[in-house]
């Protein structure tokens, strides 16, 4: 920059500078470290969103890959057309169907989710009661499960579950009752296989709140005349709530759109829209509706959570 | 603190010296009562068969260090441990088995254990909403606590947007807010810093005196225990040692632990050779000189004991003083000046260190004495006190 520039040149030359100013005080070491997790996710979130997303808008076709491109170009007319097939979307629409099996999904991790919650809440408080010692070979036998297969483990419960299966013996023999339960093939056995398998991210983050909980306010509640009772309502769960709504949502997003669970627990009446979208993708071979399904899902479980969060955010700032 | 309050504190001290203190009144009942109380942790005895009476608005210090069952009796009294053997009884009532929620006791927190997801108002407001007191109700002596605390201002703020003093006065409202009996503090003023600690100090002096409240202080800061208290009961090893007043425990300790625990005392030892009814002589071979104190003590002749001396009571001379007993030579090791007063450390021929302090009560009264000076140290008749254990 020349020292000489005249007046009419101040203002220009100071934003000029300021810009100069900025780009000198970037931090490199700072935006690598933002930079490349925010390409990471570009490359392999956002850019297979938006082909998802593409494919959505357009029609199945007898072809490789089996839908029409967006954009034609009639060499011969010099004439380009732009295609977007809303179709799928207002089908989503019309046929209950897919209404029925999104908010089926939703009840099925809902109700999966409440009970992952209150299975998980004394785990996560014994845990974070305990002595050092003990309390990481607890942690450690919460984790355990991960070691091996999920769907060894999902394979285990039919095992118990089925018709002459363990749950099944054992009542039998202990004469509680005098015919097999039919339990496998039912949303009950696809209830159970989702709490357990979601369990130990359920019992992660509760954890991780109980254990910062100073036990002192618990005996200043009771000292200010709050029953046990009375002081885990009103000191524990609201101490607790940050764990327990990332608990919930770690288990909730992933179970809506679970697919084997529901596909070797569940029967045919099962109804999750995991499902719905392998046998769009693959029996129908119908990828622009099974594309507009996980679009519509993705909008369906996003807002909720960003709404949730913002909240958060909210309060937190308060 | 205002000016105002200062006057209001002098003269209702005056106003309860001329009145004989409850505990010293024959026949008075005690409000708490504490009998032969032990508590065991497995093999560990932390309190071990404490006896002791608390009057009505008291202020009663439980001095000692970590470890010395303060803060186990202080929770029994919460009700938060049982007693392993032993009663307690709280105003003629017998507290065994009755669950620290239905105590009419208050505990204000040594952490002061707020409630980091409510408001200050809602803090202080807590316990007034567990006994179902009406929302307008609830309202006002929450704002009226929170004035007294002059807290009035921040009832809506979050305690983790509180300085540490702030958030003391929190706990302290929210404990006062039910109007308990009896309030136990468990290290009130430890989170403070210096200077905050000695305002607050004659703050909850102040609040005890105009709520009538019976305090029960557990602290490990024995100048805390002798600003704040009526009595102290210095604790050690889960044993009350000495219940006195301030004075009597820091002039006439009963014990050398005692001596030694509260403020720095020199002690030497000796064995009696005359003992008389108005006055005890020690030869002390420590001390190199015969050592007299001008009252008697009930104790076998030629037992072995110790002579206590503050060193705030010993002077310090370059001339041979003219009394015939109680002094001693020796030779200054070290000199620290510390403003208000400077301390001396003196060797003794014997090797025995003396500690003395000499407030410097000129700009140059330091500069008399300096290392390696030949000294003489004396002290009156009535300045020691005689240990027999």
């Amino acid at each position: 920059m020349s020292i000489s520039t005249g007046s009419a040149w101040v203002d220009g030359s100071s934003s000029l500078m300021k810009r100069y100013k900025i780009l000198r005080g970037t931090n490199w070491g700072k935006a690598a470290v933002v930079g490349v997790p925010a390409i990471w996710l570009a490359v392999f979130f956002f850019v297979p969103f938006l082909v998802v997303f593409k494919i959505s808008l357009s029609e199945t076709a007898i072809a490789v890959p089996p839908y029409t491109s967006l954009l034609e170009w009639d060499v011969e007319e010099a004439y380009m057309t732009f295609k977007l097939n809303l179709g799928n979307y207002l089908y989503l629409l019309e046929d209950a169907f897919y209404l029925d099996a999104y908010l089926s999904s939703i009840k099925i991790a809902g109700v999966s989710t409440f009970f992952a919650l209150i299975v998980a809440f004394p785990i996560a408080y014994l845990i974070a009661r305990s002595e050092g010692s003990r309390r990481g070979l607890l942690l450690a036998l919460v984790i355990l499960p991960f070691w091996t297969s999920f769907l060894l483990r999902v394979y285990a419960w039919m095992g118990f579950l089925k018709k002459n299966g363990i749950v099944n013996e054992f009542l039998l023999s202990i004469g509680i009752i005098d015919q097999p339960l039919i339990m496998l093939q039912t949303d009950f056995a696809v209830y159970i296989g989702i709490v357990y398998t979601y369990l130990p991210f359920m019992v992660l983050p509760l954890y991780s709140a109980l254990e910062k909980m100073d036990m002192t306010l618990l005996e200043a509640a009771e000292d200010l005349g709050c029953t046990p009772m009375k002081g885990f309502f009103l000191i524990t769960v609201p101490q607790a709530m940050p764990g327990i709504i990332a608990g919930c949502l770690l288990v909730f997003i992933p179970a809506v759109g679970e697919f084997v669970i529901p596909a070797l627990l569940g029967g045919s009446d099962t109804l999750m829209i995991g499902r719905v979208l392998w046998d769009e993708f693959f029996l129908n071979r119908d990828w622009p509706m099974a594309s507009a399904v996980a679009i519509v899902m993705l909008v369906v479980l996003v807002l909720p959570i960003m709404l949730v969060r913002n909240s958060q955010g909210k309060q937190e700032a308060i | 603190m205002t000016s105002s309050q200062v006057i209001d504190m002098q003269s209702s001290t005056v106003a309860a010296a001329k009145t004989v203190p409850s505990w010293k009144q024959d026949g008075a009942e005690p409000f708490v009562k504490i009998e032969n109380i032990t508590k065991k942790f497995g093999e560990f005895t932390a309190v071990d068969n404490v006896s002791l009476d608390i009057y009505k608005s008291e202020l009663f210090c439980l001095l000692g260090g970590s470890g010395s069952g303060k803060s186990t009796l202080l929770r029994m009294l919460a009700g938060f441990e049982a007693p392993t053997s032993g009663r307690i009884l709280i105003d003629g009532v017998d507290m065994a088995g009755i669950q620290p929620w239905k105590r009419p006791v208050n505990m204000m927190f040594q952490s002061y254990a707020l409630f980091p997801h409510l408001t200050v108002a809602d803090n202080v407001a807590f316990g007034l909403k567990r006994e179902g007191v009406s929302n307008s109700e609830a309202k006002k002596r929450t704002a009226e606590m929170l004035d007294m605390v002059q807290l009035g201002h921040l009832g809506k703020r979050k305690p983790h947007q509180l300085s540490g003093g702030q958030r003391q006065r929190v706990a302290l409202a929210r404990s006062l807010i039910k109007r308990p009996k009896l309030l136990l503090l468990d290290e009130p003023l430890g989170a403070l810093d210096k200077k905050l600690r000695e305002e607050t100090q004659f703050e909850l002096i102040n609040i005890q005196e105009e709520l009538g409240v019976t305090f029960v202080v557990v602290t490990h800061d024995q100048e805390e225990a002798m600003t704040l208290a009526t009595r102290i009961g210095v604790m050690n090893n889960g044993v009350i040692v000495q219940t006195d007043e301030p004075h009597d425990v820091y002039e006439y300790p009963n014990s050398r632990f005692v001596a030694e625990f509260i403020g720095s005392v020199n002690l030497f030892e000796g064995q009696v050779t005359e003992d008389e009814p108005d006055f005890v002589r020690i030869a002390s071979p420590e001390a190199g000189a015969s050592l007299t104190i001008n009252h008697g003590i009930s104790c076998a002749p030629d037992q072995v004991v110790h002579v206590a001396v503050r060193p705030e009571k010993i002077h310090i001379s370059h001339e041979r003083p003219e009394q015939k007993d109680n002094y001693l030579q020796g030779e200054i090791e070290e000199i620290a000046y510390m403003g208000s007063l400077s301390v001396f450390k003196v060797r003794l021929p014997s090797g025995k260190e003396v500690r003395v302090t000499q407030p410097n009560f000129t700009r140059h009264m330091g500069e008399r004495f300096t290392w390696n000076d030949k000294v003489f140290l004396y002290w009156d008749e009535d300045s020691s006190v005689v240990l027999t254990s």
